[in-house]
């Protein structure tokens, strides 16, 4: 049985067909990549996995059993966490504030203590403005919090939304790396970026979104040498 | 692009205008001060007077109007009905405490005279202010920001009227505290009890909403859903409970307001919260909406400013009954705030994420 299983959602925004009948299947320990252009319903995916969005139609099993009965707050206690678009860090929180946040979801505080101990050995930028207000980070130092404050749940899958986002390509490349250290302590992971170079240069599979539906799916290294997504999405001719 | 001759004379009309009015205030603040220091009428311990009367007012102003910067900041919507929510804690302990007064417990036990009419009106006050959420605010959410601000008024006419039915149109009398008759000699200054008490009774709950806003995971999580209702979900927090627990403790603290108002003031009915509910809205705003700390800060100035301002400037500009118009000082501060600095004294510019 696979870890989660996305069989064929249909999501609305109101009259808004965003999501057609996609099916996404994760395997425990994977990278999985969702790759697609702007408005392709990547976001949307990803709102519909956490439950911020529910489906119409279609069904979501992770773990052997439905999501669509628990609202999104529940869904992280089932080991789910998110890193959403444009980080979505809290500004007027403190870094440590945001990571506490993070491990809202544990009941006991030297969880919480241990997990943001890992953090900090994962990002030791946010040690060091760790009683920072997080709006006054720079943007490479809000995804490590958006990041690490998803880990501070500690997910066994982890979702997250182009962080590459607006990044200065050194720190893209910081950013993947520390993708595949988390993605080597057993977390697996549903990547959804633009940046499609770099996400099938650490995914083992892709998917490729376009208005709303899956039009291929294959191995990241098949996709990195499938013409029509070298072409649309890899910027080669 | 460029604009139109008319619509520069507009521009130039309108600034024009408020410029006018800014003089006009300063103006009459300035010459009333002149007026009224030169008579020298008041002797510097009656303006201490003021100023302690002001802080004690200013101090239940201050709690109140925490209420409605919470639920700003974390719906932004304007909870109309909480000045009503004030009169329910005011009443729920007016039972209690007439009955705490005729057993002759409160003149035994005076502290737990005082405390236990307190926590039993900020019960009262969070479990009324709970079921309007749920009722009148709740199924509401995510429609237009008119929608739920009516529903709002209808929620404070509904309080107000339902008291009225419950217990009459009457004022009762609210019994005093024995202990807290007369004045303490302070520096040589003697200060009414109450007025010391029920400022020090403010503070002390401001303190401890404060701790909990800062420092306990319900309060961090209060500031995070503030913050993006989605982005605190994804969290595992579970937004209703938190909303319903803000407008439990913003109502909390006006429930206690109840109490220490009634104290100063003696008597309670089903309108007392009216006008304290639109002194702590403007105090709410004055600090900035959505600003803690600013609605202590707002609540305080403007206690202050009603109370020395009669005497301070309207007097000296020969007004007879200057304290006749010390609400109006209330309202036009409103007016100038929203005219000159909607952000408030503490608040940012509002941004269209705030607005
Ligand atoms: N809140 C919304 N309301 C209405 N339409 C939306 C909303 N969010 C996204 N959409 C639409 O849904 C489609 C998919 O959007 P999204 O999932 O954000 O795309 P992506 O993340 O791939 O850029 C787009 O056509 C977008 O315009
Ligand atoms: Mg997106």
């Amino acid at each position: 049985m696979s870890m989660l299983t996305v069989e064929n959602a249909h999501t609305y925004y109101g009259n808004i067909h965003a999501l057609k009948g996609i099916n996404i299947t994760i395997e425990k320990g994977e990278i999985v990549t969702l790759i697609g252009g702007n408005g392709a319903g990547k976001t949307t995916t990803l709102r519909t996995i956490s439950g911020l969005l529910k489906p119409r139609e279609g069904d979501i099993t992770y773990e052997d059993e439905s999501l669509l009965k628990y609202k999104a707050h529940e869904i992280v206690y089932k080991g789910i966490s998110m890193v959403p678009e444009g980080r979505g860090v809290f500004a007027r929180l403190t870094v440590t504030e945001n990571l506490e946040m993070g491990a809202y979801s544990l009941s006991n505080k030297q969880d919480m203590g241990n997990n943001m101990e890992r953090v900090f050995n994962l990002f030791p930028r946010l040690k060091e403005r760790r009683s920072q207000l997080a709006g006054t980070l720079s943007g490479g130092e809000q995804q490590m919090l958006a990041t690490g404050r998803a880990l501070m749940a500690d997910p066994r899958l982890l979702l997250m939304d182009e962080p590459s986002m607006g990044l200065a390509p050194v720190l893209v490349e910081l950013i993947f790396e520390t993708i595949e250290q988390i993605n080597k302590t057993g977390v697996t992971i549903l990547l959804v970026e633009q940046n499609a170079l770099m996400a099938l240069s650490i995914a083992h599979r892709g998917y490729v979104l376009q208005t709303g539906e899956i039009v291929i799916s294959d191995t990241a290294q098949n996709l990195k040498d499938n013409p029509t997504v070298q072409k649309a999405y890899l910027g080669m001719e | 692009m460029r604009t139109s001759f008319g619509e520069r004379m507009l521009d130039l009309i309108v600034s024009g205008f408020l410029w006018g009015i800014r003089i006009l205030i300063v103006s009459v603040i300035v010459i009333g001060t002149i007026g009224t220091l030169r008579t020298g009428q008041y002797t510097s311990e009656q303006w201490i007077d003021f100023v302690v009367f002001g802080v004690a007012q200013g101090s239940i102003y201050a709690l109140i109007a925490l209420g409605y910067t919470m639920v700003y900041g974390i719906l932004r919507m304007i909870n109309f009905a909480h000045g009503d929510i004030f009169m329910t804690g005011a009443f729920g302990a007016y039972f209690i405490a007439t009955w705490l007064t005729n057993t002759g417990f409160v003149d035994a036990n005076p502290v737990l005279g005082l405390l236990i009419p307190i926590l039993f009106a900020m019960g009262i006050a969070a479990a009324i202010a709970m079921l309007v959420e749920r009722i009148a605010y709740r199924p509401l959410r995510g429609a237009p920001r008119l929608v739920p601000l009516i529903s709002a008024i209808g929620a404070s006419f509904f309080l107000e009227y339902a008291f009225r039915g419950f217990f009459g149109p009457g004022k009762y009398a609210y019994p005093p505290i024995k202990a807290l008759e007369g004045s303490w000699e302070i520096f040589g200054i003697g200060i009414l009890k109450v007025q010391i008490v029920v400022t020090i009774a403010a503070f002390i709950m401001m303190a401890i909403l404060y701790f909990i806003v800062m420092f306990t995971k319900v309060g961090k999580a209060m500031r995070a859903v503030s913050e993006n209702k989605d982005t605190a979900a994804l969290m595992g927090i579970d937004v209703n409970r938190i909303i319903v627990s803000t407008f439990a403790l913003g109502a909390a603290m006006a429930g206690a307001a109840g109490v220490l108002f009634s104290l100063v003031y003696r008597q309670i009915d089903f309108f007392m919260g009216f006008t304290p509910g639109i002194k702590a809205f403007t105090a709410a705003v004055l600090g900035g909406i959505g600003n803690i700390p600013g609605a202590m800060v707002g609540g305080l100035v403007l206690g202050v400013f009603e109370s020395i301002g009669p005497s301070l400037f309207l007097e000296g500009l020969g007004i007879t009954r200057p304290y006749q118009l010390k609400d109006a000082i209330a309202y036009t501060m409103l007016v100038m705030i929203l005219l000159f600095r909607p952000s408030g004294i503490l608040g940012e510019r509002l941004t269209t994420k705030k607005a």
